[in-house]
């Protein structure tokens, strides 16, 4: 092979005076890039094999190293540094460019021309620390009007019935007319999933409600399967999820077993290549979410090479041992909403309607449509991925040039499906991008009801975004399967800091509702008053339907 | 009493352990001087042994009734009633490393004092301190100074 036209793209600088030669860089490094040489005695590091994921700069106890990025390109504002690498790198290897984690392009951020509202004088604030903030949610379908079981069947579940759908009205309200309440005792059913009549009786309701499940804070973990990430993480996750009063979700690599203890709040996921998937998966969890898209990778399928499907993954997606585990791009079973539907009202049968259905959709150009269309397939929950969401491996020009920014896509989707009369009948999770506190705040406001973290959740285990899952090599022991990497992340401890962090946001947003004067995230909703645009054309203010900062209510 | 115990399942192989040691051990309150600041470090007084993917630190058990007190040859090493600990006096200490063979986990080590002579080095679980130096430093928590039924990890 001729000399190659690669440089290293950053630079280990070690320094000599500060180096006790404890040799934990050579130890830590996931990528091989330190050595000690015996014969010279002395610590070399090889730059080229270097992703900057700074293990080595944070394990070393005397603070001797530092990753500089390397200037190895002459500078061009077109042909930026990582246009060229990436064309070197074709030019050299001719393959699909991968990636791992989100799309790190410079595209506006919205949450940073938002600004929140807070109360002065004419409406008063809210001190969390007195008065009480509710952050609890319920996930899953909201009841609908009380229907009198006297009229004629009203209620009864929709198992198996035809779709039916006008062009405005949704299959659920067209199949249920609300009918006239008889006065007094009465006996009402809610709802196309109540599965018994609801009693008034002397004034005191007994409400069978769609299921749903209690969320403390309206923060769920994203989908991150087993073979994506180690079981190590996912347990971190799981035990945070468990402890917080929220969600967790598998990911399309089935329930490892180690998990039963925490299904109670736990996603199962259904993707498309249904690793794992059977009617004791489907009954383990108390959702399930069907997969149509990442945000990542809108599109696209997944791949997770054989190498890393070891014992315990393939048992877990009911695999062979060291087959590729190959999730295609669409579901060869959907290729309509139809087809959705019918996926939709399988999971439902499998678990007697007692579990709520999420639909996962990446945040494409038709978003509204495509949520719009979901909701009424019989969609419980509407998942929606922006285009910083994560991913374990992704061709990098999808992952940095196809979808939409949560912000926007959201606000579309929440525009559409208030317009259509389907907002108030499904859940709204927003996901792909929330940095931080204020982030769930504005997407709430945008219109979601609660919001997925995932590379927030991995950050706070110790990912420090190299953008390197796809080699399997993580040094910080989150997206390998290798068992001298896996132990890097001891449940105990990663638990303990995903907890850290969300009992951190959750205090923070009852600071900004308090701020606002607002006591439940009910309230906060879609609530855009409280937002304000900074820096945005109009047309984008319009599309987020939020008003320019300085102007009044 | 507390011992510290290693769990297998999530020692990373770092061996910050070590070097907090040494620094515990040493004259200095800095890592870059307790390392460079003499002729010769303290060395650690426990050890991190690999297998990969596995990896150890194995340190003195103190024993209930350690071997290495019953083979010195001096009588430098003893059992330390109050606290339990399994300590040695360097005055009486002659190097001879027969305790290195009794000790059934490997957990105590020899080393050339700058005189010429020989003596011992092994844990002495830090007894300035509230929590050995080693378990402060374990980025995993996979050193735990704590009290169990069972004395090995």
């Amino acid at each position: 092979m001729p000399r190659s036209l690669m440089q290293p793209e950053f630079l280990v600088q070690r320094d000599k005076e500060r180096c006790i030669e404890c040799k934990t860089c050579v130890r830590q490094c996931g990528f091989g890039v330190h050595e000690y040489e015996e014969a010279r005695g002395v610590l070399v590091s090889n730059d080229s094999e270097c992703v900057s994921c700074r293990r080595c700069v944070v394990f070393c106890p005397t603070g001797a190293l530092q990753i500089k990025k390397n200037e190895a390109y002459r500078e061009n504002s077109y042909w930026t540094e990582d246009r060229l690498r990436d064309l070197r790198r074709q030019a050299e290897f001719g393959g699909t460019l991968l990636t791992g984690m989100g799309c790190d392009r410079t595209y506006p951020i919205y949450f940073d021309h938002i600004l929140l509202n807070a109360s002065q004088v004419t409406n008063p604030p809210i001190d969390p620390l007195r008065e009480p903030i509710e952050t609890r949610v319920y996930i899953g379908r909201r009841p609908e009007k009380p229907v009198p079981a006297s009229a004629s069947g009203c209620g009864i579940p929709l198992t198996g019935m035809p779709m039916q759908v006008s062009a405005e009205v949704p299959a659920a309200v067209s199949a249920e007319m609300p009918c006239e309440m008889p006065k007094g005792a009465a006996t009402v059913e809610l709802g196309e999933m109540a599965k018994g009549p609801t009693t008034v009786e002397s004034g005191e309701m007994a409400t069978e409600m769609p299921p749903a499940v209690k969320l403390e804070i309206p923060v769920i973990f994203s989908a991150m399967s087993f073979g994506s990430i180690s079981k190590n993480a996912i347990l971190s996750i799981a035990r945070a999820a468990a402890s917080l009063g929220t969600m967790f979700n598998t990911g399309e690599g089935g329930m490892h077993r180690d998990l039963e203890p925490y299904k109670d709040h736990m996603i199962v996921q259904v993707a498309s290549g249904r690793f794992g998937v059977d009617p004791s998966y489907l009954n383990a969890g108390r959702i399930i979410e069907i997969k149509i898209g990442q945000g990542a990778k809108p599109g696209i399928g997944g791949h997770l090479p054989g190498e890393k499907v070891g014992e315990e993954i393939a048992l877990t997606r009911g695999i062979p041992r060291g087959s590729d585990a190959i999730s295609p791009a669409p579901h060869h079973d959907i290729y309509s909403i139809e087809d959705l539907r019918q996926l939709i009202y399988t999971a439902k049968e499998a678990t007697e309607y007692r579990k709520p259905v999420s639909v996962k959709i990446a945040a494409v150009h038709n978003v509204a449509a495509i949520a719009s269309g979901a909701a009424r397939a019989g969609a419980d929950i509407i998942a929606v991925d922006g285009l910083r969401g994560g991913t374990g491996a992704a061709p990098k020009m999808i992952r940095d040039n196809v979808g939409l920014p949560i912000e926007l896509a959201i606000s579309a989707v929440d525009r559409r499906l208030r317009r259509e009369g389907l907002r108030e009948k499904v859940f709204l999770i927003a996901g792909g991008g929330i940095r931080c506190s204020a982030d769930l705040a504005k997407i709430i406001c945008l219109g979601a009801d609660a919001a997925y973290i995932g590379t927030a959740a991995l950050l706070a285990l110790g990912c420090h975004l190299c953008h390197k899952c796809y080699t399997g090599n993580c040094s910080w022991g989150i997206a390998t399967q290798n068992p001298y990497l896996t132990r890097r992340i001891n449940p105990e401890l990663g638990s303990q800091r995903l907890i850290n962090l969300l009992t951190a946001w959750s205090h923070e947003l009852k600071e900004i509702m308090g701020a606002m004067g607002i006591n439940a995230i009910e309230s906060l909703r879609g609530n855009r008053l409280q937002l304000r645009g900074v820096g945005l054309p109009e047309n984008e203010l319009r599309e987020l339907e939020i008003k320019q900062a300085g102007e009044a209510m | 009493m507390k011992r510290v115990h290693c769990n297998l399942e999530f020692c990373v192989n770092c061996h910050l352990c070590e070097v907090y040691c040494t620094l515990a051990h040493s004259p200095y309150n800095d890592l870059v001087a307790a390392f460079k600041g003499g002729a010769h470090p303290e060395p650690a007084r426990l050890f991190v042994e690999e297998r990969r993917p596995a990896s150890f630190a194995v340190q003195c058990r103190h024993c209930d009734d350690p071997y290495c007190v019953t083979s010195c040859l001096t009588g430098a090493l003893y059992k330390e009633e109050s606290s339990g600990r399994v300590l040695y006096l360097q005055g009486k200490c002659i190097g001879c490393g027969t305790c290195l063979v009794a000790c059934p986990y490997g957990a105590i080590k020899r080393r050339m004092k700058p005189d010429g002579h020989f003596t011992i080095v092994k844990c002495d679980l830090c007894p300035d301190r509230t929590r050995p130096a080693c378990v402060e430093a374990c980025p995993n928590l996979a050193l735990k100074y704590e009290e169990r039924e069972q004395m090995n990890p």
